[in-house]
């Protein structure tokens, strides 16, 4: 089994093909959709994490590829700058799937990267610009 | 059994005094009874580390040849206020820079200057027989100035609010992101740990308190702005909504960024983390019974951030234990919470402070006058009239 997190690039106007249904049916992959911006004009932009056996992994992205997808091992990742953070506690607050909690002892930052979904929020929220979203 | 400030002193200065940190001396209590814990500890160390808007710095940059009176001036693009003597200037860690908007602040170019950055210089005038120079640029550091030290009017409010939203969008506040239909709740004290929830009355903390500023000795030098100690009280005589303030005064050369964080609140502006210490003497067995109290026994007010008035409605009240717990429960649902005051750095704060009370002989000053009690002072709003009404 393989789990990977794919970065994909939709090009404007591509066709409506359903293309997260077929990952599934055909290719019997479980994707889960961690970032999405679809837009019908505009380049659109997707982060999937896909979980599945190693080779209808390798066939799946061969046919989002085939479906004239860019797709690329997703980089994206939550920085969090240790010499920056003072460990307030604001971020806490605003992570829905509790990627940030404070150790229940110390209340000292702790971040979960599975747990993560990239929303962002944290980014937005820290005070002290210690949490960066790199793609 | 009451212990004077002067043996207290006595004690710290020979170094045989007993210091405990607030949340040392509350397990204290809790083993041994607020009566043994008063009889065998002489000062408790409170501190607290959270966004004080009420801040800034006074600095004197020294004269240029030919010199300047500085009218208009900023340091680092963000400007600073021009209505004092020639080369004096107050700067606010809320003022955003003409630039970078609020993403660089006040409290940046506080933070560079005790990073030990060099901080750009520009400044005005019409020029004048006396100070003909009209333009400078040039680059100082925090060394380079002749005085450089905070006046804070407001800090370490004693208690704060619990900020919730009930309307259907995101509110940006000076307390975070406030998710919708109470998606989310902050709050900002240091709980058990915080200065004046220590001293609900203002009996040891007044005007001339020695206490940790930044990392820095420095003082209480009046009461703070909007200082209003008459506010609902618990039981054990402790405000639970925003009550009393101090205003601060203390060398920024000898303050250190550990204790001192710029930040910048989305949708709102520039603040910054300022910490505060405050060491409290163990007079008598009253004041050992309020510094024995634990977040379980402290609550705040919970407030909705949604209604954007002077006075919001209260949601209730919530003990600090609830809170930390990380789940509470307003109007039966659970919400999550967050806070905003790092309890973390308040801890290093209060060990920090105990370090210099028992090692540095940091003695303790007593309030060279009080601040105003409770029944002495009310604070009132600020009514919009015409000139005609007047």
């Amino acid at each position: 089994m393989a789990r990977k997190r794919l970065d994909l690039t939709f090009p404007p106007r591509q066709s409506l093909k359903p293309v997260i249904y077929h990952l599934v049916k055909d290719y019997d992959l479980v994707p889960n959709i961690l970032r999405a911006q679809i837009h019908p004009a505009q380049e659109g932009r997707m982060v999937l994490e896909v979980t599945g056996p190693k080779e209808a992994f390798q066939a799946g992205v061969a046919f989002l590829e085939e479906q004239g997808l860019t797709v690329s091992e997703a980089a994206s990742d939550i920085v969090l700058d240790d010499e920056r953070c003072v460990d307030c506690g604001l971020c806490t607050a605003v992570c829905k799937p509790d990627a940030l909690t404070l150790d229940p002892d110390t209340q000292t930052l702790r971040f979960d990267k599975d747990k993560c979904v990239y929303c962002e929020a944290c980014v937005i929220a820290c005070p002290r610009r210690a949490i960066s979203l790199t793609f | 059994m009451a212990k004077s400030w002067e043996e207290i002193n006595a004690r710290i200065a020979s170094g045989n005094a007993v210091v405990l940190t607030a949340e040392e001396f509350g397990v204290l209590a809790a083993d041994e009874g607020v009566s043994a814990a008063a009889k065998r500890v002489d000062v408790v160390t409170t501190a607290t580390f959270g966004p004080m808007c009420s801040s800034g710095v006074v600095l004197n940059f020294g004269h240029s040849d030919p010199p300047i009176r500085m009218v208009e001036l900023s340091l680092n693009d963000v400007p600073a206020h021009g209505g004092l003597a020639a080369v004096d200037t107050f700067l606010g860690v809320t003022q955003t820079s003409t630039v970078r908007g609020m993403e660089y602040g006040g409290a940046h170019v506080i933070e560079d200057l005790l990073r030990g950055r060099a901080v750009r210089l520009k400044a005005s005038s019409p020029g004048t027989d006396c100070y003909p120079r009209t333009e400078i640029d040039t680059w100082v550091t925090l060394e380079d100035l002749n005085q450089a030290y905070f006046f804070n009017p407001r800090n370490a409010y004693q208690n704060y609010a619990v900020a919730v939203n009930t309307t259907d969008r995101v509110l940006h506040t000076y307390l975070g992101t406030l998710l919708p239909r109470l998606g989310n709740a902050t709050y900002c004290s240091a709980g058990a740990l915080s200065p004046l929830l220590n001293d609900p009355t203002y009996r040891t903390i007044g005007i001339g308190s020695r206490i940790f500023v930044a990392g820095a000795p420095g003082y209480v030098a009046w009461e703070g702005t909007q200082h209003n100690p008459h506010t609902d009280r618990d039981e054990h005589g402790v405000p639970v909504r925003p009550a009393g303030t101090i205003a601060v005064i203390a060398d920024l050369k000898q303050a250190s960024p550990e204790y001192f964080s710029a930040a910048t609140f989305t949708g709102y502006g520039v603040s910054s983390f300022v910490g505060i210490g405050v060491p409290i003497p163990v007079l008598d067995e009253d004041i050992a019974a309020t510094l024995a109290l634990t977040d379980a026994d402290l609550t705040a007010t919970i407030y909705d951030y949604g209604v954007q008035r002077r006075s919001r409605p209260s949601l209730g009240t919530v003990s600090y234990a609830a809170l930390r717990s990380g789940c509470i429960e307003v109007e039966g649902k659970r919400v999550p919470t967050g806070p905003i005051s790092s309890l973390p750095k308040a801890r290093a704060i209060a060990a920090e402070l105990k370090r210099w009370v028992t090692e540095e002989a940091f003695t303790l000053s007593a309030p060279a006058q009080l601040f105003p009690q409770v029944g002495s002072q009310v604070q009132k709003p600020l009514e919009i009239r015409t000139g005609e009404a007047i």
